[in-house]
Formats: structure tokens, sequence, C-alpha cells
């Protein structure tokens, strides 16, 4: 007991435990996340922003392990900044999605981080992409992280194609909410990005204005 | 592995590098399998902690040192040096802190140089993050970042598998929990340095007293822009209290039966005194 409570706080790895989404509505997407990270039963930073950004219009969600999420990222945001000069104009997020794939399968065994990549460009308009141990696919929402499991019955049963922009918000807020409040792992505060022609809008929503549920 | 020659101070520990890693670690397994056991490494226990407030960051450190159970070092200093206006507060592994900060001091010395301007603490942020994703986590070293650049006060913690998080208070080590508990009773924004040391003073003296791995005395860090206060000590917390008994004995105390001398023919050549810790 004695030896735990000295050695076992930086033997345990940084986690960001995590409930992560990206959904698509008709003319860009949304992403959202919660902000805890912990480092074996302690939470080591409670306000973390999960969605980390790759380049103006793209954003990507973190999960998994904090030191190869935030690696992963900061590698692909140089490399889209290099693209994107190389081809003169703002890179796709279908570029930026192969990019973060391209790391993960080729490190799949050293690395435990799961990232979904989702923004918008003008050729395909608002795209969400899942790249979990190396795939590469497109969808029209996804869900990641801890807390994910708690919340596929929700959103299968709540997605519905066509969605407006704030009703996306919505869903995405409604979701982290859920899940936030089954998972251990997941909590804090739920930070959205909106993302469409115009740029992207990050906004943070605490938690005491999250919208609560039953037996809430 | 290492060149010589005309390469100053500063450059060499450019070049002395983690090539053991692996080796190390192999080693030790062997020994293991054959029921011996590698020294301990000198660990720091610890409570570190930082804040921002209005002009800048304000650091603090305990300054117990730990091997296994036992105190090795009962006033080590746990706040490093990285550049004129960036410290460092390091925790886990002594050496791995020691040396980590030492090498990315040195490297971010060079770049300053070849930028022409003050280091900028996301730089040194940068530069320890990558270096430690790279080994993997075996490079047991937790640390607090802070400095004040061109951009204002920033505050960093960073993990030894390499992940950051850029916080307006941070604690980190075996008593990062008692720290962190005062912190989130009475941090605010924009306080006063007075406030931001007297909070920092007793976040640390939290983990002095709640935590075994941590201990001794309290020191202080003040960074603002262009001044660094390096107070250490800044507060003895645990000074060692003056014996009230003695073990010497009043001459007279044993009976003198018989007194022989014998004069011994020797000549004082060289006479030197370094005195011993034995209050």
């Amino acid at each position: 007991m004695l030896e735990e409570s000295t050695e076992s706080e930086w033997q345990s790895e940084v986690k960001t435990g995590t409930t992560i989404i990206a959904v698509e509505f008709n003319g860009g997407v949304v992403l959202g996340s919660d902000s805890r990270v912990s480092a074996g039963e302690t939470v080591v930073n409670r306000v973390m922003n999960k969605l980390s950004l790759l380049h103006d219009k793209i954003y990507c969600a973190l999960s998994g392990s904090a030191a190869d999420a935030q690696t992963i990222a900061e590698m692909v945001n140089y490399q889209l900044d290099v693209h994107s000069i190389e081809i003169g104009e703002d890179p796709q997020v279908r570029s930026a999605a192969t990019l973060v794939k391209n790391i993960s399968y080729k490190y799949k065994e050293e690395l435990s981080a799961h990232l979904i990549v989702a923004g918008w460009d003008r050729r395909g308009g608002g795209q969400v992409f899942v790249t979990l141990n190396g795939l590469l696919s497109r969808q029209p929402f996804a869900v990641g992280g801890s807390g994910s499991s708690y919340v596929y019955g929700f959103v299968d049963a709540e997605y519905q194609k066509g969605m407006s922009k704030e009703d996306c918000q919505q869903f995405v807020v409604n979701t982290i909410s859920l899940a936030m409040s089954r998972d251990g792992s997941s909590g804090g505060v739920a930070y959205l990005v909106t993302i469409d022609e115009k740029g992207a809008e990050e906004k943070c929503i605490l938690g005491n204005e999250l919208p609560t549920f039953y037996d809430q | 592995e290492l060149a010589h020659s005309y390469v100053s101070d500063k450059f060499f520990l450019l070049l002395i590098s983690y090539f053991c890693t692996f080796r190390n670690a192999v080693l030790e397994f062997e020994c293991n399998k054959l029921g011996h056991s590698i020294p301990a490494a000198r660990k720091t226990g610890t409570t570190i902690c930082g804040v921002v407030f209005k002009d800048g960051i304000v650091l603090g450190a305990d300054t117990r040192a730990t091997e296994g159970m036992i105190v090795a070092d009962k006033n080590c200093s746990k706040i490093h040096y990285i550049s004129p206006n960036i410290y460092c507060c390091g925790a886990g592994t002594a050496a791995d802190t020691e040396m980590t900060t030492q090498i990315i001091s040195s490297n971010l010395e060079l770049h300053s140089l070849s930028t022409g301007r003050l280091p900028r603490v996301a730089t040194a942020n940068r530069m320890l993050k990558q270096m430690l994703f790279r080994y993997q986590g075996h490079i047991g070293a937790a640390l607090v970042l802070g400095g004040v650049d061109c951009n204002g006060p920033h505050l960093y913690s960073i993990y030894p598998h390499g992940s950051t998080d850029k916080l307006p208070y941070v604690t980190m080590g075996s008593g990062s929990l008692a720290a962190m508990a005062v912190f989130e009773d009475r941090y605010e924004q924009n306080m006063e340095e007075e406030d931001a040391k007297r909070l920092v003073r007793d976040a640390i003296a939290a983990g002095i007293f709640n935590d075994l791995g941590s201990g001794s005395n309290i020191d202080l860090c003040v960074i603002t822009k262009g001044k660094v206060d390096y107070l250490r000590p800044h507060d003895m917390a645990n000074k060692k209290g003056v014996r009230t008994g003695d073990y010497k004995y009043k001459r007279g105390t044993t009976g003198v039966l018989a007194k022989a001398v014998t004069k011994l023919d020797l000549e004082v050549v060289e006479e030197t005194v370094q005195t011993m810790d034995t209050s």
C-alpha cells in the first residue's frame, strides 16, 4: 500500500478515457468530445479539449493514449501544412484522414489511439472518417472512446439523415451528456466544434449547462 | 560514442544520449532472473506544482529525494533551469529529470542563439514531449514547465509518455492529489504575486505533510517578465529541533585508577577540517 502511493503516480500511462463523436450534416460537420484525462484512477486534466486542429476546416477527435493521440495529431498537422502549401489550396478531408490512417496502420502494434477525422472541403462538403486500427472508412456519423459503448443504442436510434446544423449540435450534446453520465472515464465539460464553408466554430458547454435526462 | 576535442561543455551535453536504455532494460531482466536486484533508482517521490498569476508564473517544489523507503537527500533541488525565462520542476526518477532538463536547456540555448530571440515556453514543451515520446515512457520524467515569453506566461505539465496539458494550474508527483485539492479550493484568475506565492506554498505544504514521498522544505520560483526570483528555501517547513539531552558524560563520572603517558614523536604536516552533519 505504501509502495503504491509513491510509485503508481507516474507509472500508469495517461489515457484519455473519453467519449468522442462526429456527425455530418448538409454543408458541414459537428464534432463533440468530453474533457476528462485520467492516469490510473486520478483525473489529471478535467478540461482538456480533445478536438484537435489539423487544418482550418479539418479537426480530429482524440481518444486512447493521450501521448500517442497528441503526437499523431501534431505530426498530421505538420504534414497537412506542408501538403496544403504544395497543392496551393485547402487540403481535402480525405487527405487528412489518409495521413492519420497511414500512421495508425504502420505503427498499429505500438500505438493505442483512435482518431476520428472530420471537416469540410470544397469537393465533398462535410465528411466524417474513422481510422480505427488503420482502416479508412467514411461514415455519416461516428462515435469513439470508452464512453461510446454506452451510447451506440442512442445514436443508432436517434440519428436521422438530413438533419440541420442545430439539430446535429443538439444530437451531439445529448450523446456526450448521456455517455458522460454513465462512463467513469468520461466527464468534465463538453467541447463542440462546428465546421462549415465559413470556417470552424468552437464552443464549450459547462457541466451545469448540459442537458439532463432520467435520474438527474 | 562520444566525440571529444574542440566542443565546449554545453555542446558536450548534446552528444550524450540514451543509447543504452534498451540494453539496460535487458540487463535488468537478466539480472533479476539470476536472483540479484539492480540498485534502486533514486526517485523524487515529490510534490511539484505551478500556477499562472497576473504577471507571470509561480513554480513550487518540495525537497525530499527517496531511495525506496529511505530519504536519500533531505534538501535536493527540483526546480531546474531551462533558460533565463523558463524553469522546470521535475518528478519521477531524479536522474531522468536532471538529464532531460539539462539536454533540453542546452538545445534551447543553441536554438535561441540561432533565432536571435528569447526562447518560448511552447518550444521547450515541444522539445521535451517529442523526446519523452521517443523513449515511450522509459524515461521516468514528469515535469511542470513554466515561463514567461513574448506571448505572456505559460504553464505546461508533461507526462513520461509524452502527453502534455496546458493549464492555469498544475500539480505532479505522489503528492499531486493533496496539492491539487488546495488549488481547486483557492485558485482564482489574475491573482497578485503574494497571493500566488502563498497558494503554491500551501499546496506544497499539503503534499509535504500528507504524502510520505514528499518532505523537508519548500522551494519557490517566481518568473515574471524580465525577472526570476529563485527562492530556495522559501519556507523551512521541517526544521530539525534542538536536542535537549546529551550522550556526553561529565569528566569524573568514571573513577581513574592509574595513568601512564607515552609521548609520540609526530610532526603536523597538514590539517583539514570537514564537518559532518551530526545534529
